[in-house]
């Protein structure tokens, strides 16, 4: 098992190194595009072009270039945006991180908790009328965008019951947990909800889904003969079983969303996160930025797959020889 | 006066309730296992074999299925139960084992935890004690070093490996029966014979009957006393396993034990029973098997009773005499 970790993460750290490079060809080598231009932006003067070729090395070969990039980026942190002229990236990213981090680890805890509830309820009720009712909540759920069910919340919260049973909501924004443990709850409280309601939705309809597999299955059948209650036939192994196809999706979803991909819920209750920070610079073709932006996703991205094979492994024996 | 036999099944039914129709998966099924008895069930898959015995010990999940008809299991009515009643005579008493050992495992867990889960759930013994039986078991059931093996993944063994995993579970709580489910038929040849004789040999240590359902004629020649022929979830022959297979008495029964592949004769084809298992949606209204019967009769439109002495009944019309001029002129080709 331990081993099984240890390659894993080393393989982690090579997928990490390859994303680096592709993206830094990706920007500085894709033929017929100047990278000086790029970084600099619009309209930039001779003599910032000029700073910029010697910033990143631009007459020198590629792997120098690369590594300069990464010295700028990693080690002295020190890349600027030529969009907004002086602002460091990196303080950016790290600013931007907790947010994202907080809004996405809280809703997080919420769809996990509340979809392995729905789908488990669900499957155990299979034909009375309690299954399709979650699964009808489910499905809308899922159908309902973010941004909108997002507006609808902050219309209820914020204008049309804030002075009646909202009033404890405080406005859009963000404060972190540092400041005020309880602010930072609230802030979050509605944002977090928008964005689980989506993958509760998903997550308890593939749990379901599962379930109602595995109770088909032969294992299940011995466990029954075996004599064991209907509780633990369902939790300690048709659960135990599912929750395997549950954790690796988790994994994707979770990544993905640290990633930037809650922009929509970010952008909606006025979180300045990372997918905020990305969606700024695409606008406003801040190269640095954006760069900036990828690698912090890839990172996050492949961390949270690396620890779901981990986790996939603990819970599935047949994993580990592979 | 015998001592009371341990199951008795009176008039078993299980019918499912489908588009077409209720299909009668088991039609009227009885039998008796006595104490330390092996009775073996044989019969063509499809023949309602496996469904009935998941009947009884409430192991038919569909929700459109009705079940009828008594089980006595040591003098008690358990068809009907509640899961909780049935929980302590699932694994306790009644021992099962399954036909597809690669699938009869929670894949997730060492086969140690699988066993000493059932120990703990029926004998109630400390965690160490629970473990050191497992690891006993592991050994009767003759896998090599079960000290290491206790802590192996089910996916780590083979499938007779897994099987006896499967057999050192049902025998964990000392159970009074033995159920098994085509023990054999995943299995390849020279694993069979080593099961069939663990099952032998464990029955004697543990006084235990056995129930063996089967479509093998040759694991019922060697494990059962007495064999219930089944066709279409009707029994059409009960008798002595001797007797059976020296004096079979109906046409079905004697199409099984032809279709037996023999060393010493030369055949240039396998006997077979011509036609396919009849559906149980639209089962004749007469005798089952009278559609692929060589000998029907006008009289086999009605349905045959299941009669004879005590210890060998049959559900056919033949007369005795007409049986007989019949099997001579089969065993005594031109």
């Amino acid at each position: 098992m331990i081993y099984f970790i240890v390659r894993r993460f080393a393989s982690a750290v090579l997928v990490l190194f390859a994303i680096s490079v592709s993206v830094f060809l990706i920007f500085f080598a894709t033929p017929g595009v100047d990278p000086a231009a790029r970084i600099a932006g619009r309209s930039a003067s001779a003599q910032v072009l000029a700073h910029v070729a010697r910033e990143f090395g631009l007459n020198r070969p590629l792997p120098i270039r690369y590594w300069l990039m990464m010295e700028h980026l990693f080690i002295k942190q020190d890349l600027t945006s030529y969009v907004n002229i002086g602002v460091r990236v990196v303080p950016q990213i790290t600013q931007a991180a907790p947010i994202t981090l907080s809004l996405v680890i809280g809703a997080a805890v919420i769809w996990m908790i509340v979809g392995v509830l729905g789908g488990v309820v669900a499957a155990a009720n299979q034909g009375k009328f309690i299954d399709p009712f979650i699964m009808f909540i489910g499905i809308a759920a899922v159908s309902v965008p973010a941004y909108w069910l997002g507006e609808v919340m902050n219309l209820l919260t914020q204008s049309k019951f804030h002075s009646s049973i909202f009033a404890w909501v405080p406005p859009p924004g963000y404060v972190s947990f540092t400041t005020s443990p309880s602010e930072w709850f609230l802030h979050l409280l509605f944002p977090w909800l928008t964005l689980a309601a989506l993958y509760a939705g998903i997550y308890a309809r593939v749990l379901r889904a599962e379930l109602v597999n595995a109770l088909n299955e032969d294992y299940v059948r011995t466990a029954r003969a075996k004599g064991l209650s209907e509780r633990r036939i369902l939790f300690r192994h048709a659960l135990r079983c599912s929750l395997i196809s549950i954790v690796s999706l988790f994994g994707l979803d979770f990544g993905a969303l640290i990633g930037g991909a809650a922009l929509l819920t970010e952008v909606v209750f006025g979180l300045p996160g990372v997918g905020m920070l990305t969606y700024t610079s695409l606008q406003n073709l801040d190269l640095p930025v954006i760069m900036g932006c990828v690698m912090y996703g890839a990172f996050f991205v492949v961390l949270a797959n690396a620890v779901v094979d981990v986790l996939y492994a603990y819970l599935d024996p047949r994993v580990r020889l592979a | 006066m015998p001592e009371a036999p341990l199951l008795q099944v009176r008039d078993l039914t299980v019918s499912f309730a489908t588009r077409q129709g209720a299909l009668r998966a088991v039609d009227g099924l009885s039998f008796d296992v006595g104490q330390k008895e092996i009775v073996g069930i044989v019969g063509e898959s499809g023949s309602g074999k496996s469904v009935a015995i998941y009947s009884m010990l409430g192991l038919v999940r569909e929700k459109n299925a009705t079940i009828t008809g008594s089980v006595l299991f040591e003098g008690r009515e358990i068809l009907g139960l509640s899961d909780k009643e049935l929980q302590p005579i699932r694994g306790g008493s009644i021992g099962m084992i399954f036909q597809d050992p690669m699938t009869a495992l929670t894949p997730v867990y060492t086969v140690g935890w699988q066993l000493v889960e059932q120990i703990r759930q029926h004998l109630h013994l400390p965690k160490a004690a629970a473990r050191q039986r497992a690891i006993e078991l592991l050994g009767q059931v003759g896998i090599p070093d079960p000290k290491s093996r206790v802590d192996r993944y089910p996916h780590e063994f083979s499938g007779g490996m897994r099987q006896r995993v499967v057999i050192a579970m049902a025998l964990s709580c000392n159970p009074r029966l033995l159920i098994a489910d085509e023990p054999t038929t995943a299995l390849d040849v020279t694993t069979q014979a080593q099961i069939l004789d663990l099952m032998l040999k464990l029955q004697d240590t543990y006084d235990s009957s056995i129930v063996i359902i089967t479509h093998d004629m040759g694991v019922i020649a060697e494990m059962a006393h007495r064999v219930v022929v089944m066709y279409a979830g009707r029994p059409v022959e009960i008798a002595r396993e001797l007797d059976l297979v020296r004096h079979p008495r109906h046409p079905y029964t004697w199409g099984l034990l032809d279709a037996v592949p023999r060393l010493d004769a030369k055949h240039d084809r396998l006997r077979t029973i011509r036609g396919n298992a009849v559906s149980p949606l639209n089962l004749p209204p007469g005798c089952a098997f009278a559609p692929r019967c060589d000998y029907v009769m006008d009289q086999c439109a009605q349905r045959p009773p299941l009669q004879g002495d005590a210890d060998h009944v049959d559900a056919c019309w033949l007369s005795d005499a007409q049986r007989v001029t019949i099997r001579q002129r089969v065993e005594q080709p031109s």
